[in-house]
């Protein structure tokens, strides 16, 4: 049993991480930005599958709560608002791709053999983290209180900043 | 939890057999909530509704399924194909998928397995339903700017943003019970709202956990996130030709169809289970019929939640858009967490 | 049991993702999506952590991390729609001057 729990955990990880890794590969690739944006609402999902393989059951609701079913919905919106067409390619995106993208999979080979080599092959298990999201409203509310205090003002004055930033010129000079 | 630990090939049986069951009823309570709207809408102004197809009209679902199905599929040249014809199975998957974590009855004991009437008992069971509808607006903001119409434009980017909008006060409004039951859990929800008080009274939520307020936003929340009247302003013929859907026909209309309709049926059996006790009725008679009476119980709630949805239906006029956006967050959101605070507060006061 | 750094990998996948998509892309909303990219990359290995050392200190601050990104996109947006106002573009390269 506990042989096929190991071959079920890395066949899931395993499962997640690549679908992971093409949305995020399709990110870069699309040209059209509303396509980018649903590879990242998939990137965002699978995600969150790999939270709950993790054990953090409510991280994972949440991720895909407000930052797939929110935020994301967000750009989408400003992308179908905005009306934005299909990228041109100029000189300075050509020199881009040129040198950033065998440079960034450079860094990033170099960066994956230290971690693997490095890091040690600690095993985490499949829900590994404790506890109910009783423990984590616990924690938020007397450890973290202060943090939490002020993300509560972060988000208003963001909200506020939002709404002065978006405003149509024209309405505050009809008002005066 | 209850019940013995099966073997993985007979879990996946049990649960391939749930699922298709869940499915065939929901499949057909979409179809015969579509006739039950039709009669009531009907009585109500003063006509009969169909009766022409079977008795009563009965028949009429099966006619317009046939219809669809051979009704010709356009797909106008100038929209964008790919999110056209994914934008209906977006909505589809997700209003189909909530029914997944939603319990019917007590565990029972079928053939000698011991199983629980739902097709999985997880305990964030409600955040993934309120994840679930979060997803469902993709389908109709993308619907909207697939079909490249201003019709469908405005209209996609206004039922979505009523629907994001809505989702926080159909959220927040949750919330006081989840501080009562203490658990995300949709069965241990409902088995906090088992027996009375004072006798006679069930302790249902709305009674004994006071939440009558929280269940009145959640019943407007829930008109607005299933865009029905009197918050359907985006799909209104007289408004915005079809709105979303407007350059939808056939099948992929029928998707959309369906997919507002098993939205409602969601939110009607996420209200009984969260404010009216769920399965809970009297219990009476025979081994089997105990193990039936409260799926019957819960049967009855969501039917008089789904009567109630027809009769606001046609009864009401619609709301403006702007006076819709300003009654979600200028009084049902401050409503909202005004409940969330006095639950809090006689919670911590009481223990 | 998956070893930890598998999950530190990955991370490190998305969060270069991210970082050539900001690099590369000159469509303005494309570049911001490539920072919310980088942020959940980010996320990923803080929640692998947590679960390793069996602490929940970690989830607490991949919260904070997702109510920042949130903040963040919301003003971003706003002023990308402030600028398509006034320059009718959303390419980078043409946004490169403060006068029009």
């Amino acid at each position: 049993m506990p042989g096929s729990q190991l071959m079920l955990h890395l066949l899931l990880f395993s499962a997640f991480g690549i679908v992971c890794v093409a949305g995020a590969v399709n990110l870069l690739v699309q040209r059209h930005p509303i396509n980018s944006a649903l590879s990242l609402v998939v990137v965002m999902g699978s995600l969150a599958g790999e939270y709950l393989l993790l054990g953090a059951e409510f991280v994972a609701a949440v991720q895909v709560i407000v930052y797939a079913g929110a935020v994301m919905v967000l750009f989408v919106f400003v992308i179908m608002l905005l009306n934005a067409g299909e990228e041109e390619q100029t000189q300075g995106s050509r020199v881009a791709v040129l040198f950033g993208v065998p440079g960034m999979l450079i860094g990033s080979l170099l960066l994956a053999w230290v971690l693997v080599a490095h890091s040690g092959t600690q095993a985490v298990e499949a829900g590994a983290l404790p506890g109910p999201p009783k423990m984590l409203g616990w924690l938020l509310f007397h450890d973290y209180l202060l943090p939490f205090e002020v993300t509560s003002v972060l988000v208003l004055i963001a909200i506020m900043g939002a709404v002065v930033l978006a405003a149509r010129p024209e309405s505050a000079k009809r008002e005066h | 939890m209850q019940g013995q630990t099966l073997s993985v090939e007979l879990f996946i049986l049990v649960s391939i057999i749930k699922i298709a069951v869940a499915v065939g009823v929901l499949l057909t309570a979409v179809a015969y909530t579509v006739w039950l709207e039709r009669k009531v809408v009907g009585h109500i102004q003063n006509r009969w509704g169909p009766t022409r197809v079977g008795p009563f009209g009965l028949l009429q679902p099966l006619a317009d399924g046939v219809k669809f199905i051979f009704k010709e599929d356009l797909t106008p040249p100038h929209v964008y194909k790919p999110l056209y014809i994914a934008a209906p199975m977006i909505a589809l998957v997700c209003a189909l998928t909530s029914i997944s974590v939603i319990p019917v009855g007590n565990w029972v004991s079928v053939a000698g397995v011991h199983t629980p009437l739902q097709i999985t008992d997880l305990n964030i069971g409600l955040l993934i339903i309120l994840g679930i509808t979060s997803l469902g607006v993709y389908g109709v903001a993308l619907a909207g700017w697939s079909s490249n119409s201003k019709y469908s434009l405005l209209g996609g980017l206004r039922a979505s943003a009523q629907m994001v909008s809505y989702e926080i006060a159909l959220g927040l409004s949750l919330v006081g019970v989840l501080i009562l039951a203490g658990s995300f859990s949709l069965r241990e929800i409902v088995d906090a709202q088992a027996g009375t008080f004072w006798g006679f009274i069930p302790r249902w939520n709305i009674f004994h956990g006071g939440q009558f307020i929280a269940f009145f936003i959640y019943l407007m929340a829930a008109y607005a996130e299933t865009n029905r009247i009197p918050f359907d302003l985006p799909e209104a013929e007289t408004e915005l030709v079809a709105g979303y859907h407007t350059e939808y026909s056939a099948m992929k209309f029928a998707m959309f169809f369906m997919a507002e309709y098993a939205n409602m049926i969601t939110v009607a059996c996420l209200a009984s289970l969260l404010f009216l006790g769920g399965w809970h009725g009297p219990l009476f008679g025979p081994a089997i019929l105990q193990a039936v009476l409260p799926i019957f119980w819960f049967g009855l709630r969501v039917f008089v939640f789904l009567f109630i949805y027809i009769w606001v239906r046609g009864t009401l006029p619609r709301f403006r858009y702007d006076q819709l956006m300003a009654f979600g967050w200028k009084f049902l959101l401050p409503l909202a967490i005004a409940n969330l605070v006095v639950t809090a507060l006689v919670v911590a006061w009481r223990s | 049991m998956v070893p930890l750094s598998y999950y530190l990998v990955l991370s490190g996948v998305l969060f270069a993702c991210g970082v050539t998509g900001f690099l590369i892309k000159r469509n303005i909303i494309t570049v911001f999506m490539s920072i919310e990219l980088m942020l959940n990359g980010v996320n990923l290995s803080f929640v692998a952590f947590a679960a390793q050392w069996h602490a929940l200190s970690g989830q607490i601050f991949v919260f904070f991390v997702m109510v920042v990104a949130a903040a963040e996109a919301t003003v971003g947006l706003a002023i990308i729609i402030a600028v398509f106002r006034t320059r009718e573009t959303l390419n980078v390269d043409q946004v490169n001057l403060l006068k029009l």
